[in-house]
């Protein structure tokens, strides 16, 4: 990694901020010279402006020259995982209180029956208002008004700090709600009051309480925080914009974060994935599937042709429904902390219990005593132990980790210690290939055409074995993995969506109507756009999708439009028959299609960085780079790599696996019979050997 | 019984590894009829499942994780009954066999069973099967619930194991008959194709794997992971107490004569070895609550698995285990004998597996789940003349466990069925629900409660529509674990008009041919779980917090628990002491007698 650097005050700069669990990553853009530098230091997670702001004054001497923040945010999600949101109340049809608290009849496993949910708003602050509003949209039962006003008096009265309105039907006429949501917030004291279909106007019920329950839960904490870092910002003479990172890999303004919380709550992993679609792009790679192996988890994400697919929901935790559109991304529990074990059969397995980084892997010497995927890559000599990534200790404790290996996996399974290390390591590999093979394979997509990009500290030392065993056609490891996330959060583009529930049958679509849904549509993202005073954009694009299926069917297919010229039966029908092929299988003769939901969303393309001001400028050659001869343990035998000082070598140099590179944030293991290559902007590309 | 051998040839990383390949196999299979089934039984209450199975006795090797858990059991009785079939015309490459035999091939008449032998080099490697619940298959009531079939040939169309394709090639008579069977041919048409879909991806998948990992290999895996599951399961037995427990429960009654059925099981436990016997359960009956003979094994099976969610689901998790049914039982029944009721009967028989467990291995024991699928359809004509049927099961509380409360509104223990959301059914058939809530004191006390039921009200907004109703736990509540109180009962009744009495089942839990007019509506109030432990244990402050968020009453926090508020509606300390004396004095008084 670069040194923190002071830049001149007097250029313009865009700085991507990444606040994760345990480090805070910057990436500043100089946009007079085109160059580009990074920063980190650890996250401080109780005020996350504090590191922001540190951070960038590590680099800067005050926040004049600063055109634009891009601040990738975990304040939501931390707060729904932890359940530290606000006291929030819920006024709901009478009759329909504990939808949120039955969900959608399920439990959080197959096996067991041991089960428990606890809803983020408690069921003595769900009250009932006497309204309703039928499928047809048709009011049923006008709004008893007196008896919202009573409501909300009541649940402010109880403490509540935020209001969530959510009718049934309101989806399909949401009349009744929005004068509840009016009559509510004249004698609600503050801005934290969500109406349903304000978040998410589309059939549904529990996914859009849950959505704008969360929503509402989120929104003082986001709104306390976001009005901090401004004026911290302000005191040091920052004039710039402040955009936040949304899950749908879009950003938007500080306003709509402020009120829309919850399209924040899985943002984490979409930066990452944005980067690595731009790094990609920008090396001739347009297939990619991106790899972010943390302490506990592994996520993977599919870029197939430059595009990123949206996921239109995603569960928090049991019961903690958001539907907001995501970057699709898989998570599966085996990152470098996950657990071997050896299950009641006797079969070793990986995960999903992980020591997280505290107390972490037995190496750490912290008190854990069960071997973790980090032990076994240290304890077959694919990590340094005396230089342990993230900078919080000195050593890591190789014989430790050894003796954990040997009582917990070797004895019970009569292998050798050595074989048992590499087991956990096989075995993990096999199930992050497992998730490759769901994200691809099961997508319809040819993994030979497909290259592996880890990011994130972990994953580049298991690229050559997700290489060889899922058959994909390469590896690429950016010049500076731990910081991709910061630099996602420069080169994201502005989006937002919004969705709209239609369900009719295609050939009773009046092509005006929908033509007009799409235009209301429109309006709403564009006017969030816009919302920005200061920030820049090449163009605003459209981006228009449907949700659609046969009639009789309960799960829509995403269907991408070529546009709003497409919003009519002929062309609708081909783009469900095309998307339906490759998603589900022969398309069915003979049976009504139905237009479930419309989804608009705007794209404001933000600025284009050019990626060749981060590669290396005096580049040495291979053996110039060469630190020393390590054993290393891989297929069954020791043998002798050499390592290398990753960010010293230059353009063009190669190296035959077994290899191991080492930078401060990364180390990455050339597999034997792999070749890795450092190409114009850096990247490190892997390729079986010719 | 077999005997367990574990071999110590294979190599760990390989069968860990090719172990995770063949779940996703089938995991895979159950995602890809998911999205593309036409019916909400099977899109969004996954009732549907997919396996591997062994190339001679048809035997589990591998099961999908997402499907639904009784079909774990069954769909090896499917297979067997295939290979039966062919034991005499061998079955080529590329053929698929379709039935919905429930004798042989288990559970009821709605469930399609699609059997695909996997060749190699001219062999069969193994067996890849796909069942489905599809939404109508003709007999007299839509959707197929009839409470008062006495034959099967009143619960619908009877297919036996007969060629979908003959060496791939689609057999469109046969699909013909399966359409003109059926109220919705449609659905069965797009279901029928989701499923041959899902045997596609099955088996390309599967060679793939066999083709990178050689057929010996995978072979071998399936050995050791039965083996494994046999040896693991054994381990479970041996830490129970040798010995006999028994538990009875009943159900209300077979919908045609209004008498109470026991299921009854002994289970005796000699070291590592376990028999279930259900010798004492009644004898067939006439209506639909009878099951065969597979259907109640796969049942034994999904108790042992809830009760040790550990041992991997392969057919090894029986094999120390020995079920014992007489010719001529309940729950051993023979065509024509309706089983159309076949979830209310294995229901039971969990139930009382997890009764009989409870009383040697309290830990394990998790009190009675809501023991009923109650499936209810309504049905009429929209003003275009066309025909609509709405049709779902609905949910109720888990039992109450060692280790906290249980899940209020959870889904069945045989199922993950999740329910169509109330939105989704408005917008589809003339109805509007006028509630849809949680049962206050459903839940059986324990010092761990049981989950609450549910209470939902739905009006007719059309002219007019019938109704029919297939519930149990009408008259004997889901059972606690000790001195855990049982749920609330289940309760539907209905209003043919809007000013009209409630009525409700002679049959208390059963009713077919309901007429309802506009403004008419039905109301059912689910079962909650049965508690876990004594309520007289559960703290004061847990009680006081069930009230403040009504899932209990005044009467209940009072009687079931001894917990007295004063006027403030804060803890009166004294009172609820006298109180918890007084009713433990009263429980020995009765013990007593």
């Amino acid at each position: 990694m670069t040194e923190q650097t002071t830049k001149a005050s007097q250029s313009r700069y865009i700085i991507g901020v990444d606040v994760g669990g345990t480090f805070t990553d910057l990436f500043f853009v100089d946009q007079q010279t085109g160059e580009a530098f990074t920063g980190k230091l650890p996250s401080t997670l109780e005020n996350q402006s504090i590191g922001l702001i540190e951070g960038i004054l590590r680099a800067l001497p005050d926040f004049s020259g600063i055109d634009t923040i891009v601040h990738g945010t975990t304040v939501g999600t931390n707060a729904l995982l932890e359940r530290k949101g606000s006291q929030t109340g819920l006024i709901t049809t009478e009759g329909f209180e504990d939808v949120l608290e039955m969900r959608r009849r399920d439990r959080p496993e197959t096996w067991g029956l041991r089960g428990d949910y606890r809803p983020v708003i408690q069921r003595n602050l769900r009250l009932g208002v006497a309204e309703r509003t039928l499928a047809s949209g048709q009011i049923e039962r006008p709004l008893d008004e007196q008896a919202v006003l009573d409501r909300a008096k009541a649940l402010l009265e109880a403490g509540c700090e935020a209001l969530c309105i959510a009718f049934i039907n309101s989806y399909a006429n949401s009349e009744n709600e929005q004068r509840a949501g009016e009559i509510a917030r004249s004698v609600w004291p503050n801005d934290h009051v969500t109406v349903s279909s304000d978040i998410l106007p589309e059939i549904r019920e529990f996914e859009r309480v849950s959505t704008a329950v969360l929503n509402a839960y989120l929104q003082p904490k986001m709104a306390r925080y976001l009005n901090q870092l401004g004026s911290q910002m302000r005191q040091n003479a920052f004039e710039g914009d402040i955009l936040i990172v949304q899950s749908n890999g879009g950003v938007m303004t500080l306003g709509s974060a402020a009120d829309q919380p919850v399209r924040t709550a899985l943002s984490g992993p979409a930066a990452g994935v944005i980067a690595a679609r731009f790094i990609g792009q920008s090396a001739g790679f347009d297939n990619l599937i991106t790899c972010d192996m943390g302490g506990t988890s592994f996520d993977v994400s599919v870029v197939a042709e430059g595009r990123s697919a949206l996921a239109a929901q995603s569960s928090i935790d049991f019961g903690m429904v958001v539907r907001t559109p995501m970057i699709e991304i898989n998570t599966i529990g085996a990152g470098g902390g996950s657990i071997a074990w050896i299950d009641g059969a006797g079969l070793l397995q990986i995960g999903p219990q992980s020591a997280g980084s505290n107390p972490g892997p037995v190496c750490y010497g912290l008190g854990n005593e069960d071997p973790t995927v980090t032990d076994a890559n240290l304890v077959l000599g694919r990590i340094n132990a005396d230089r342990p990534i993230g900078g919080k200790l000195d050593r890591l404790d190789v014989d430790k980790a050894r003796r954990a290996i040997k009582d917990k996996i070797a004895l019970p399974l009569g292998i050798s210690d050595m074989e048992a290390a590499e087991a956990i390591i096989q075995v993990a590999n096999a199930r992050m290939a497992g998730a490759i093979r769901i994200v691809s394979i099961e997508r319809g997509h040819d993994p030979a055409k497909f290259t592996a990009m880890p990011f994130g500290g972990g994953g580049a030392l298991h690229i050559g074995a997700l290489i060889r065993e899922v058959g994909l056609k390469s590896g690429l490891v950016p010049r500076y993995p731990g910081v991709t996330s910061a630099l996602g959060c420069v080169i994201a583009d502005m989006r937002h969506d919004a969705v709209k529930t239609i369900n009719r049958t295609i050939s009773d679509l009046n092509d005006a109507e929908l033509l007009n849904a799409a235009e209301t549509l429109w309006q709403t993202c564009h006017a969030r756009i816009t919302a920005s005073e200061t920030a820049v954009f090449d163009a605003i694009e459209e981006d228009i999708e449907a949700d659609m299926l046969y009639a009789g069917q309960t799960h829509s297919v995403q269907v991408k439009l070529a546009g709003r010229h497409a919003l009519n039966s002929n062309d609708l029908k081909a783009a469900f028959e095309e998307a339906y092929r490759a998603q589900i299988g022969q398309p069915l003769d003979n049976i009504p299609i139905r237009l479930i939901n419309l989804r608009v969303a705007a794209v404001a393309k933000r600025p284009n960085l050019d990626l060749r001001a981060m590669a290396p400028k005096d580049g040495v050659m291979l053996q110039d780079a060469f630190l020393e001869m390590r054993s290393i343990w891989a297929d069954g035998i020791w043998q002798e790599a050499p390592v290398y000082d990753r960010l010293a070598l230059g353009v063009g140099q190669k190296c035959m696996g077994p290899a191991l590179l080492e930078q401060a944030d990364t180390t990455i293991f050339v597999d034997p019979g792999l070749i890795g290559e450092v190409d114009e902007f850096g990247n490190l590309i892997i390729l079986p050997e010719a | 019984m077999t005997e367990a051998k574990a071999s110590q040839k294979i190599n760990p990383v390989v069968l860990a590894v090719l172990r995770g390949r063949l779940e996703q196999i089938a995991d895979e299979m159950d995602a890809t009829l998911f999205r593309s089934a036409f019916n909400p039984i099977i899109a969004e209450a996954h009732d549907a499942s997919h396996g591997l199975y062994d190339a001679q006795t048809g035997d589990t090797l591998v099961q999908g994780k997402e499907g639904l858990p009784v079909f774990v059991g069954v769909m090896a009785f499917a297979v067997k009954y295939v290979i039966e079939k062919t034991a005499t015309m061998p079955p080529d490459e590329g053929d698929v066999y379709i039935f919905n035999d429930p004798y042989e091939g288990g559970t009821h008449l709605s469930d399609f069973k699609l059997v695909r032998p996997v060749f190699r080099e001219g062999k069969i490697f193994c067996w890849l099967a796909s069942v489905g619940h599809w939404h109508d298959v003709g007999g007299n009531v839509p959707g197929n619930y009839n409470p008062v079939a006495t034959e099967s040939f009143a619960e619908g169309v009877h297919i036996p194991p007969v060629k979908l394709f003959r060496k791939g090639v689609l057999q469109n008579d046969i699909v013909d008959i399966l359409k003109t069977n059926s109220r919705l041919p449609l659905s069965v048409y797009g279901d029928l194709n989701a499923q041959i879909s899902a045997l596609e991806l099955g088996e390309k998948r599967l060679f793939d794997l066999l083709d990178e990992c050689g057929d010996d290999t995978v072979k071998s895996v399936f050995a050791e992971l039965r083996a494994r599951a046999h040896l693991q399961m054994e381990a479970h037995i041996g830490q129970l107490t040798d010995g006999t427990v028994s538990a009875s429960d009943w159900l209300d009654n077979d919908g045609i004569v209004d008498q109470p059925l026991v299921v009854a099981v002994d289970i005796h436990v000699r070291g590592k070895k376990m028999v279930l016997d259900f010798s004492r359960s009644a004898e067939a009956v006439a209506g639909p609550v009878n099951i065969s003979r597979s259907t109640a094994i796969a049942a034994c099976y999904v108790a042992l698995k809830h009760l040790f969610p550990d041992v991997p689901a392969n057919a090894g998790v029986l094999d120390p285990i020995d079920i014992v049914i007489p010719e001529g039982s309940l729950l051993s029944a023979t065509a024509p004998r309706p089983v159309g009721g076949y979830t209310e009967t294995i229901l039971r028989i969990i139930d009382v597996i997890f009764s009989a467990i409870g009383k040697i291995a309290p830990k394990r024991a998790l009190g009675n789940a809501y023991g009923t699928i109650n499936a209810l359809s309504l049905a009429g004509h929209r003003e275009d003349g066309s025909r609509w049927v709405m049709f779902s099961f609905f949910g109720g509380g888990h039992g109450g466990h060692g280790s906290g409360d249980g899940l209020s509104h959870g889904n069945a223990p045989i199922s993950m069925a999740t329910i169509p959301p109330l939105e989704i059914f408005e917008a589809a058939y003339p109805i509007a629900f006028r509630q849809w809530a949680m049962r206050q004191d459903s839940g059986g006390a324990g010092r761990f409660r049981g989950g609450l039921g549910a209470t939902y009200q739905i009006e007719i907004l059309n002219e007019q529509a019938m109704g029919f109703f297939f519930g149990e736990r009408g008259r004997h509540a889901p059972c606690g674990v000790g001195a855990g109180a049982s749920g609330a009962l289940n309760r539907f009744s209905w209003q043919t008009a809007k000013s009209s009495e409630a009525q409700s089942p002679e049959m208390t839990s059963k009713k077919v041919g309901i007429h309802l007019q506009k403004g008419g509506s039905v109301l059912l109030q689910t079962p909650g779980g049965g508690g876990f432990g004594d309520p007289l244990e559960r703290p004061v402050e847990k009680v006081i917090e069930d009230f403040h968020m009504g899932y209990i009453s005044v009467p209940q926090m009072q009687e079931a628990y001894g917990v007295v508020l004063n006027e403030q509606g804060a803890l009166d300390g004294e009172a609820t002491d006298v109180r918890r004396a007084a009713l433990r004095q009263s429980r020995a008084e009765g013990d007593a007698v």
